[in-house]
């Protein structure tokens, strides 16, 4: 099981936070400032399990983490959960979230590398990230680990929305053009290891 | 009306959305609290508008502030009308706030169950799934038991994406409403076959979760597991799979035997190293679970070592971490092979990364031998004067001490050495650990009495400097250690050179800022110090001296007195009463010296920490029987009015029960020891102390230590442990000279007398202890009961669905869902949802449990005849109710009007569950690798009801249906065939992969073409085959069998008889027996005559077949033979019972004595080119059959497995149960088949020849 998900910069703000276990709203920011602390005096490169401890759950909690430029992606597990699995899934989520965002809106921001995720993203499209990683985990435990069908999950589901007329005047674009990119352009060196991920290839729709 | 729509839209425009919310905080980075409170304002404002939108954008913005910190549930209720909005828009943002912010304790929670309900069943598949997942998050006992049913109708949903989201909140449902579990499951486990990839592996990941917590009850889906991790090609899944057969293996060994095979080869074979990480933490588990039954898994452990040596190798920081990891369980069980690999670990002790230290700290606790812990224990404690950090440095010091003190001080050779590194440790600055470096140090001077003039000597100084270790006051700081010093001062005073300069020191003002334990542990042992000295200057008739420590104690001792601590106050007080009382007695010269230290006489033993618990109740002594009859209720309730001390009166009066029943009791022995636990005058009986002081032998007895003072030590000052590494080492080199010198010139005689322990060869054991040690075991009392302290904590949510779900799976009456465990039906709606499209869901939803309790009405009465009809047609109506034959899988084969012989078999008689728990056993219990086993566990448990049920559970399986319906043997035949087909398919594809799994047929059957996924290449299908051949048959009832070698025991093979009932009848006492030949005898119970039979464990019901195993020992393997044997049972039928016989012979063929096993083929070349064996050939003319057919055979009737395949030609492998090897070549060409064969049996090998022969002239 998964206990929670904490996506926060480099000063330790939270950017997306998700407890699959109730915590009142102090508690939760306690819990990131304690994370964050173990988390942001690790070099870069030492491992990226840590023993939680008395944080949430006890013993049988890791902290699974992965650093990126500006962010860390930080997953609490317990030990029915493969270490080097959450690691991949963390590289996998980051990737998707890259695929669904890098597109038109953000195309000045477009970060040439898949491997990192732009904070702005996260900033200003907390919600849709979220959308983003309920069809990854939910309530706990991996719902889902192939990229296309993820992928294709959120657009359908954006397209719905916009079909809709979004939630405000300015229409919510972000999501929607995934077909539209180049996807053989997409780096194929990505060291997931293995998760037998293929990059998408959207049907058209 | 219009003007206010179009008044919110204008609003709208002004509003701020939630990027100008973020964009509005980061401008406002000084007043961020100030601005957040005027956006919550503008939020609050937001809400009370009418306008969904406006709602649903101020609900999105309080998710982000939530994220921040901000308390948002009082918009709970704006959320939930966000999320009953018809937009999919806005009803994800309501979902999205709900799931970051509801919990157990919202209260508007409950007004959401018909929502989410509505959505669950809305056509739009985003909205379904936006609701489960938000269910996921927050779903409550409540909303578990009123949604538990249509979140399993849509476990069945046409849509895979919908199907997944329905199984994974499965398990939160679990978690909150257990009684769903018992119900739901079958369907849950119907999933793990469900043709989507996603929905399998939810599935999986379901059934993972739950079977971590109470593996046992998962158990019997171990072959249906097995087959899944044979076939998937999803990491995750195998990932969780093999996770799950690592907690399931503790429980089953033999398990764990079949599963090394197919583990090995997916450690040799896959790339992932998360996959291949886990398969070597599971074979690690295997090996564990076996480690007490077969050491025969050396090559297993190899492979995972040098595995794991690989990853720890790799510059990837997480490899090498979770290789340490793994490496550290391999330890427990086998910490030879961890050894060699120490070179490595204690590389990895200079890692720069925290995580990857602490890992390989671990591991060093296995590392050490006497040779070389002075040494690791020196590194260790460089890295504690280097640690920065408390925590790691803390860690260290606890491992230093594990390592040293681990079974019995071990690996310990020079004591003096462990007490200076104690000693060094003290001065480690702000230790939480102080307790345990005192415990060790009395530990270790109390049991190692050879070290004791030297331990109190280093206490004498550590209380000397107690200043140095005071500066840390905090609880179980480092003074806690100068509770040990006092306490090894006072009781070993005699040891002492100077206790008075000790009693000085122990007496300093400065004690007093002491925690309150350590001080009264002074000031009792500044008494026991008092005595010694007077004991010493009284000798020396010096009374002046004596009475200056009268006087130092007369003068020190009131400071104590006026102590807070109680226990101070009192021992202070006591003692200075005493000793001004000796002052008066010393004044008038009289000796008193003796009677002082008789005070403090008597050898102190240690006591094992458990002992006191482990005192067994003497017989006849119950102690939970009143010693007064307690005062009657009645009594005490009349007097309660009057009586003054009326409630301690109630308190103590029980009502007496003159029958009490056990649980009755027992409860009340634990009220009765909860109140004496909590009651502070209760004093607990201790018999043991008493015993241990009645039965010890005298001091005397206890093994006198001798002390070998070849090495002269005499440290000053603070001890260096690193001096004694010097000295240690200067011992052992002059030993080894002694040695060798001793061997030279063979004079035994002079040094035999110097050094106790005898020459040998010098290896890692011998090296000899500094001193010769002798440690005081810890005492316990006799009959010390082994306890197993098992608490589980009852808080734990995984304990209520400790569920047993064996029952279930088998589908049979003996324990079918209660009517308690319906899934709760909506029958409180006055309408149901009346959308068209939804009408036939809606309306099998309710009706679906009362199916269920049907079903088991029914089979309760299954064995009655009469009672058939009844509920025939009851099934009749029911099925002109059924909407969807899919949704209630389960139920079609009851539902089926089928005859009488097809519902007996459904309807299993009680022994079937038997079966059901023998199936996992013949499962488990055939050769790992076997072919054949799986063929051979075909038809044996076909009578069981599972196979029928799961085969149900396909959609399409009533198109089988009238198949089935068939006269019964032909049915029965027809029915295997299909299956046996299906398995052959498999068995073909996993010899290609030169695997040989096992599968269940059991519980795959159902789903099988929708797992394989389309993965499988076909090559022609193969016939069906079966191993079990006739045995005996008349009117009443047939017999077939099957003999398989014993994989453990050379001696044995085992025979498995289906019996099958024909008759009308009831047959029941069935009596196996076989004439014994010299060769072959059948086991009999112990006690049992060499003629007497076996009782066939079971009875059967007309029309009914079950298995039983008979066990035979043979001697000799290279001759087939034939047994005589008898069954003898009784037929009852409903007016008479007659006794009946039936003859048999058995044939044990050269065959059954082969066991099929793996060979790789470099192993085959190198065993064929030994030498050792004889050959042989065989030609058979005219086969025409595909040859991988023929392989197959091969491999199936007679044990083989392929070992390569080149073409037309392939060699092939078996073993014998008395490892005889046996090779063979198969060439074919036109029709003819060529054999070569080789083995070190020729005789052996010609009978396999024959029955060969014998099986394809046959064909």
């Amino acid at each position: 099981m998964i206990k929670a998900i904490l996506i926060f910069n480099n000063h330790g703000k939270p950017r997306l936070i998700r407890f699959y276990q109730y915590f009142a709203e102090d508690m939760q920011q306690q819990i990131i400032r304690e994370t964050f602390h173990l988390v942001s005096k690790r070099d870069d490169n030492v491992c990226n399990f840590l023993e939680g401890g008395s944080l949430i759950g006890g013993s049988d909690y890791k902290l699974i983490y992965r650093h990126y430029a500006t962010l860390y992606f930080v997953f609490c597990v317990d030990s029915s959960e493969s270490e080097l699995g959450i690691l991949d899934l963390i590289q996998v989520s980051v990737i998707i979230v890259n695929v669904c965002f890098h597109v038109q809106v953000f195309v000045e921001t477009l970060d040439k590398c898949f491997e990192n995720v732009c904070e702005l993203d996260l900033i200003f499209h907390m919600d849709k990230v979220h959308y983003i990683l309920q069809e990854v985990v939910m309530g706990g435990m991996v719902l889902e680990t192939n990229m296309n069908e993820i992928v294709a999950q959120v657009e359908l589901q954006n397209r719905m929305e916009k079909s809709e007329g979004g939630l405000s005047a300015a229409p919510a674009r972000a999501v929607s053009a995934v077909k539209n990119m180049n996807l053989p352009e997409i780096p194929r060196n990505i060291n997931i290891g293995d998760i037998n991920i293929k990059v998408p290839s959207l049907s058209p729709f | 009306m219009a003007l206010k729509i179009v008044k919110g839209s204008i609003d709208r425009m002004f509003d701020k959305n939630l990027q100008d919310l973020v964009r509005g905080i980061r401008n406002h980075k000084e007043d961020e609290a100030k601005y957040i409170s005027t956006c919550i304002d503008e939020i609050k404002q937001e809400l009370k508008q009418d306008n969904i939108a406006v709602k649903a954008n101020a609900v999105c913005k309080l998710t982000y502030l939530q994220m921040l910190g901000y308390d948002v549930s009082w918009a709970a209720f704006n959320i939930v009308e966000v999320m009953s909005s018809s937009k999919f828009t806005y009803k994800r943002i309501g979902y999205l706030a709900a799931s970051q912010c509801f919990h157990e304790g919202t209260d508007v929670i409950m007004l959401t169950t018909n929502q989410i309900r509505k959505d669950l069943s809305s056509p739009n598949q985003y909205d379904t799934g936006v609701a489960l997942t938000g269910l996921s998050c927050f779903v409550t006992p409540d909303l578990a038991r009123d949604l538990a049913n249509d979140i399993m109708t849509l476990m069945s949903h046409t849509k895979p994406y919908i199907r997944k989201k329905a199984v994974l909140i499965m398990y939160k449902v679990f978690l909150k409403y257990p009684e769903s579990l018992r119900p739901a499951f079958p369907r849950l486990k119907e999933k793990l076959e469900d043709p989507d990839p996603g929905v399998q592996s939810a599935a999986v990941n379901v059934i993972c979760e739950l079977a971590r917590r109470n593996p046992k009850n998962y158990l019997s889906l171990a072959p249906l597991f097995f087959k899944l991790m044979t076939s998937s090609t999803n990491n995750w899944v195998l990932i969780k799979i093999i996770k799950l057969f690592g907690a399931l293996t503790p429980l089953e060994p033999r398990l764990g035997k079949k599963l090394i095979e197919p583990l090995t080869n997916l450690i040799h074979s896959t790339s992932a190293m998360s996959l291949l990480y886990e398969c070597v933490n599971t074979v690690i588990a295997v090996l564990i679970s076996l480690s007490s039954g077969m050491p025969n898994h050396s090559a297993s452990i190899q492979l995972c070592v040098q595995k794991l040596r690989i990853l720890i190798e790799d510059s990837d920081q997480n490899l090498k971490y979770l290789g340490l990891l793994a490496m550290s369980k391999i330890l427990k069980t086998h910490p030879k092979s961890v050894q060699s690999h120490k070179d490595l670990i204690l590389q990895c002790l200079d890692d720069k990364d925290e995580s990857i230290r602490l890992r390989a700290l671990d591991l060093l606790y296995g590392m050490v031998s006497k040779k070389n812990l002075m040494e690791i224990v020196k590194k260790l404690m460089l890295h504690v004067d280097k640690a920065e950090g408390t925590t790691y440095r803390d860690e260290l010091l606890t491992k230093i001490i594990d390592i040293c003190s681990q079974s019995n001080y071990q690996y310990i050779t020079n004591f003096e050495w462990y007490i200076s590194i104690l000693v060094e440790l003290t001065r480690l600055e702000g230790t939480r650990h102080g307790h345990l470096i005192a415990s060790q140090m009395l530990d270790v001077a109390i049991r190692v009495k050879a070290i004791r003039a030297f331990a109190v000597a280093q206490m004498a100084m550590l209380l000397d400097n107690a200043h140095l270790l005071t500066g840390n006051m905090q609880r179980n700081g480092i003074c806690e250690v100068l509770y040990a010093a006092a306490w090894i001062c006072g009781e070993f005073s005699e040891h002492l050179e100077d206790p008075n300069q000790t009693l000085e020191a122990m007496l300093r003002p400065k004690v007093a800022t002491l925690p309150g334990h350590i001080q009264a542990v002074y000031v009792q042992n500044a008494a026991k110090l008092f005595a010694t000295v007077l004991r010493k200057h009284e000798g020396a008739t010096d009374s002046q001296a004596a009475q200056e420590t009268s006087q130092l104690l007369v003068e020190r001792l009131p400071l104590f007195v006026q102590s807070a601590n109680l226990e101070v106050q009192e021992r202070a007080s006591c003692i200075l009463q005493l000793v001004k009382y000796i002052q008066k007695l010393q004044q008038k010269d009289v000796e008193v010296a003796e009677e002082v230290s008789a005070l403090f006489a008597g050898e102190l033993n240690p006591v094992a920490p458990k002992a006191q618990k482990k005192v067994p109740v003497p017989e006849g002594l119950d102690l939970d029987a009143w010693i007064n009859e307690p005062p009657s209720e009645s009594e005490s309730e009349d007097e309660k009015p009057k009586a003054v001390f009326a409630k301690e009166e109630t308190k103590h009066s029980r009502p007496r029960h003159t029958e009490v029943d056990e649980k009755e009791l027992a409860r009340r022995r634990e009220a009765r020891k909860q109140e004496q636990a909590n009651n502070p005058f209760y004093i607990k009986s201790s018999p043991s102390s008493q015993k241990v002081y009645q039965d010890a032998p005298g001091v005397e007895h206890i093994p006198v230590v001798q002390i070998d003072l070849s090495v002269p030590l005499k440290v000053p000052g603070m001890p260096m442990s690193d001096q004694y590494l010097k000295l240690e080492e200067e011992r052992r080199q002059k030993e080894k000279a002694e040695k060798k010198k001793k061997e030279k010139k063979k004079k035994r005689e002079k040094h035999g007398k110097g050094k106790k322990h005898d020459s040998g060869p010098e290896s890692e054991e011998d090296i000899t202890p500094a001193h010769h040690v002798d440690i005081v075991t810890e005492e316990m009392p006799e009959n010390a009961l082994p306890s197993d302290d098992d608490d589980k904590d009852p808080n734990d949510p995984h304990k209520a669905l400790d569920i047993d779900l064996d029952n279930l799976l088998s589908g049979t009456n003996c324990r079918p869902l209660a009517d308690t465990e319906k899934l709760p039906v909506r029958t409180h709606r006055s309408e149901p949802l009346k959308s068209p499209g939804e009408d036939g869901d809606v309306e099998s939803v309710p009706q679906e449990p009362k199916k269920r309790s049907s079903k088991e009405k029914k089979e309760k009465k299954k064995d009655k005849d009469k009672d058939r009809k009844k509920s025939k047609e009851e099934k009749k109506k029911k099925k002109k109710h059924k909407h969807d034959a899919e949704d209630e899988p389960a139920e079609l084969p009851a539902e089926e009007p089928v005859k009488s012989e097809e519902t007996n078999e459904v309807a299993t008689p009680p022994t079937s569950t038997s079966a059901e728990a023998s199936d996992l056993d013949f499962w488990l219990s055939s050769t790992p690798v076997a072919p054949t086993a799986k063929e051979v566990a075909a038809p044996a448990p076909a009578p069981a009801p599972a196979p029928e049920t799961s085969l149900a559970a396909a959609p399409d399986s009533e198109a089988d249906e009238p198949k089935d319906a068939e006269p019964e043997e032909v049915k029965c035949s027809k029915h295997k065939k299909k299956k046996q087909k299906k398995e052959k398919e498999k068995e073909e594809k996993k010899e290609k992969k030169k695997k040989r799994h096992h599968h269940h047929h059991h519980h795959s059957d159902g789903g099988e073409d929708s797992v394989q996924n389309g993965t499988m290449e076909e090559e022609e299908p193969l016939p069906p085959m079966s191993n079990y051949c006739l045995l005996a048959e008349n009117s009443y009832i047939k017999m077939v069998y099957d003999i398989q070698g014993n994989l453990q025991d050379g001696s044995q093979v085992v025979v498995s008889v289906i019996f099958e009932n024909k008759s009308d009848s009831f047959l029941k006492s069935m009596e196996f027996n076989v004439l014994d030949s010299l060769n072959s005898k059948l086991q009999r119970p112990e006690g049992a005559g060499p003629h007497d039979g076996l009782v066939v464990p079971f009875q059967l019901p007309p029309g009914v077949s079950n298995e039983a195993r008979f066990i035979f020992s043979v001697q000799s393997i290279v001759m087939p033979q034939k047994l005589k044997g008898t069954l003898t049972f009784i037929v009852k039928s409903e007016d008479s019972s007659t006794h009946e016989k039936l003859d048999f012979k058995l044939h044990f063929t050269c065959t059954s004595y082969l066991i099929t096993t793996p060979c790789y083929s470099d192993a085959y070349a190198k065993l064929l080119e030994s030498g050792d064996l004889k050959s042989s050939s065989l030609r058979l003319e005219g086969v025409n059959m595909p040859f991988h057919h023929l392989l197959a055979r091969i491999c199936f009737h007679h044990h083989f497995s392929v070992v390569e395949r080149i073409d037309s030609c392939a060699s092939m492998y078996s073993r014998s149960i008395q490892g005889h090897h046996v090779c063979l070549l198969v060439k074919t060409a036109d029709q003819t088949v060529s054999i070569d064969a080789k083995c070190d049996e020729p005789s052996l090998l010609g009978n396999v020849l024959d029955e060969i022969k014998q099986t394809f002239s046959q064909c």
